[in-house]
């Protein structure tokens, strides 16, 4: 049974020219290109797409969420990275 | 729709718990933070949601069988495509949930097999056979009525890779129920012969689409801990009411009565009060003998049996394939 | 009968689109993935939709009134004009896939000639089937490659499939009384002038999927003068259930 299982691949899809790739789900194939048609069948059914990538889910490496706190918290202190930090008079106007 | 495993027992043996991780754990959905699929999770939590998003998976499989039963005798090229589109996006939402599921640990394949060997459950209304045409109709207006109603909800689900799936699935739904609903318009306004087809479908689903919501609540196993782990919003009962609500106007619109004595709007809880759910025949549907169990089960297994040359010849043919790649360059040496 | 070219010309190209997209359908909720009921449900819409779209000339044509649902379900099979190709069953997954690769091959190249009819409505009907036919030339093409390359088992289906579906291949390319006037005022394409482009794909793919072309033998022939395989009959009788059964009645 188990040798018979195909590989997960993660698809993202453009919806329109001028936006970014959005992951919208993931498709079994045993390659790229089926992997591809896989995609545009699950996920393009509406006019949804106009460009889309597969890529091999087990070629991800993500963040361990135990390390959360020392990825991503350090940078919350640092409120002077924000435009708000800064006091400007209102005469000056928008800036 | 499909939430009927949360009503389910859950036999495996109980995983130790964490109280200290039990508890930030619950501060966190309590917050309504979204919890990501290698979050830290209380092994409940992940067993209750991977029984779950299977079910549903499984249900918009099995439920692809009786509407499929129909494609190839629908009755103008416009509802047969439409029935097709409409076949063909059960297919696509089993897709997205499990592809939810996965993301919690157990691959598509084991959730496969969990429901050829009847581990796993599915829908007990993909059990009723679709006789005539006007059964489209009603799995449209009123299974697709039932599973928006539950759906909704999930879209807000704690976990977020199902709640997105819902999101997805509930956006492409639309169309199900309205495709229903207007088939059953041409029946009622069609020939006596249609009508009264239409009528007969509505007295065969009506008491076993009330019984898609699951058990009443007062019988219902999980629904506290799934309520509290923001799986499930609105009880069973509160769901049953709200879609009888809305389906009875719907249904006296047709010009259809409905097959229950009782039913009666009470002026002073603005609802519809609806009669005694056969209960027992649930049960006996959801342990195996409903009128089409065997028959659904049979087709499942006969297509992953007599199919799975096909997927064995994919993999044989990706795995050359990679080994040429790969001695190639040694070739070009 | 006394039908004229121009409306048994779009007929035929009508009724060939129906019947493949009836017989794709027959395959969603039972492909060996989920992917691929996806796949066959958006061919089978495809093909359906051209259906419609040419039903609908042909009934303007003929300008009796009858729309693209009379033409689909009140005609018998002697009537049916599609080519003995694409009624043949579905089989298993390799014969699908074969039957499908031998009409898309043709098909593609067909209506990217089609686009540039005479006939502005055929034109612009086979400009949209043109990108249709592209995808289940490719989809079907890599699945005959992956099937006929795959395992012993696989292969040895996937060539008796082409095997069996080969005397149906030479239909395709015939012309009769009814489409050579047709074809000399520009509006319908000369199926000859597309035999070597069909020839060069299959025999890319073939290749590829380490299949034995077959060797021409007898062809079969007849569908387009309504001379049918057993087959059509009943896909006419489970297409036309309902209409026949209460005559009519409107869904």
């Amino acid at each position: 049974m188990s040798d018979q299982s195909w590989p997960l691949w993660e698809v993202f899809i453009r919806t329109r020219n001028g936006l970014a790739h959005r992951h919208v789900g993931s498709v079994h194939a045993v390659d790229a290109t089926m992997a591809l048609h896989a995609a545009r069948d699950t996920y393009t059914r509406r006019g949804e797409g106009l460009s889309v990538w597969v890529v091999p889910s087990a070629s991800i490496t993500a963040s361990d969420p135990a390390d959360k706190d020392m990825m991503f918290e350090p940078t919350a202190s640092k409120i002077y990275r924000h435009p708000t930090f800064y006091e400007i008079p209102d005469e000056v106007g928008h800036m | 729709m499909y939430t009927q495993a949360l009503n389910t027992q859950d036999s495996a043996p109980v995983a130790k718990s964490d109280p200290q991780a039990d508890s930030r754990f619950q501060a966190r959905v309590d917050a309504e933070e979204k919890i990501e699929p290698n979050d830290a999770m209380p092994e409940a939590y992940r067993r209750t949601l991977t029984r779950q998003i299977a079910q549903h998976a499984h249900s918009e499989i099995v439920g692809m069988l009786p509407e499929g039963n129909w494609i190839t005798r629908a009755p103008s090229l416009k509802r047969k495509a439409a029935l097709l589109a409409k076949v063909q996006d059960e297919g696509g939402h089993g897709a997205y949930l499990y592809a939810a599921a996965e993301t919690l640990g157990t691959s598509r394949e084991q959730m496969e097999e969990q429901l050829l060997s009847g581990a796993a459950k599915y829908s007990s209304i993909f059990n009723y056979p679709t006789l005539t045409w006007a059964d489209i109709g009603i799995v449209g207006w009123l299974v697709d009525g039932a599973a928006i109603m539950n759906q909704i909800p999930l879209c807000r689900c704690s976990y977020g890779p199902y709640a997105r799936a819902m999101v997805r699935v509930c956006k492409e739904e639309s169309f199900h129920q309205r495709q229903g609903y207007e088939i059953m318009i041409a029946l009622c306004k069609g020939t006596p012969a249609q009508k009264q087809m239409a009528q007969e479908a509505l007295n065969r689903w009506w008491w076993p689409v009330l019984m898609m919501f699951g058990p009443p609540d007062k019988d219902s196993l999980h629904t506290e801990s799934a309520m509290r782990w923001k799986i499930k919003r609105f009880t069973n009962d509160e769901l049953r009411q709200k879609f009888v609500d809305a389906t009875v106007p719907q249904g006296h619109f047709l010009g259809l009565t409905f097959p229950d004595p009782a039913l009666k709007f009470d002026t002073t809880t603005q609802h519809w009060n609806y009669g005694e759910i056969d209960w027992a025949e649930f049960k006996r549907v959801v342990a195996g003998d409903g009128p089409c169990n065997r028959q659904r089960m049979k087709q499942m297994r006969a297509k992953h049996t007599d199919n799975a040359w096909v997927r064995e010849a994919a993999n044989a043919y990706a795995n050359k394939r990679r080994q040429r790649a790969a001695a190639m360059p040694i070739a070009a040496e | 009968m006394t039908d004229t070219p121009l409306l048994q010309y779009t007929l035929r190209l009508a009724d060939t689109a129906l019947v493949l997209g009836h017989r794709l359908s027959e395959w969603v909720g039972h492909s060996p993935v989920i992917e691929e009921d996806l796949a066959f449900g958006n061919m089978g819409l495809d093909l359906i939709g051209q259906a419609r779209s040419l039903y609908s000339y042909a009934g303007e044509i003929e300008g009796k009134g009858r729309d693209e649902d009379a033409l689909a379900y009140l005609r018998d099979a002697p009537e049916y004009r599609n080519i003995l190709l694409v009624e043949q069953p579905n089989g298993d997954f390799a014969a699908t896939m074969v039957r499908q690769l031998l009409y898309a091959a043709f098909a593609h190249p067909y209506f990217e000639a089609l686009a540039r009819s005479k006939d502005a409505t055929l034109a612009a009907i086979a400009a949209k089937a043109v990108k249709e036919m592209a995808y289940h030339l490719r989809h079907s093409a890599e699945w005959s490659i992956r099937l006929g390359d795959g395992t012993e088992e696989s292969h040895q289906r996937t060539q008796a499939s082409l095997d069996e579906l080969w005397p149906y291949t030479a239909e395709t390319f015939e012309t009769d009384q009814v489409e050579r006037a047709l074809i000399e005022a520009g509006v319908a394409i000369d199926p000859a002038s597309l035999r070597a482009t069909w020839d060069k794909t299959l025999d890319h793919v073939l290749s590829e999927a380490t299949l034995e072309r077959p060797h021409d033998g007898y062809m079969q022939s007849g569908g387009r003068i309504g001379h049918h395989s057993e087959h059509l009959g009943h896909i006419l009788s489970e297409l036309q259930f309902l209409q026949r059964a209460y005559p009519g009645a409107t869904w």
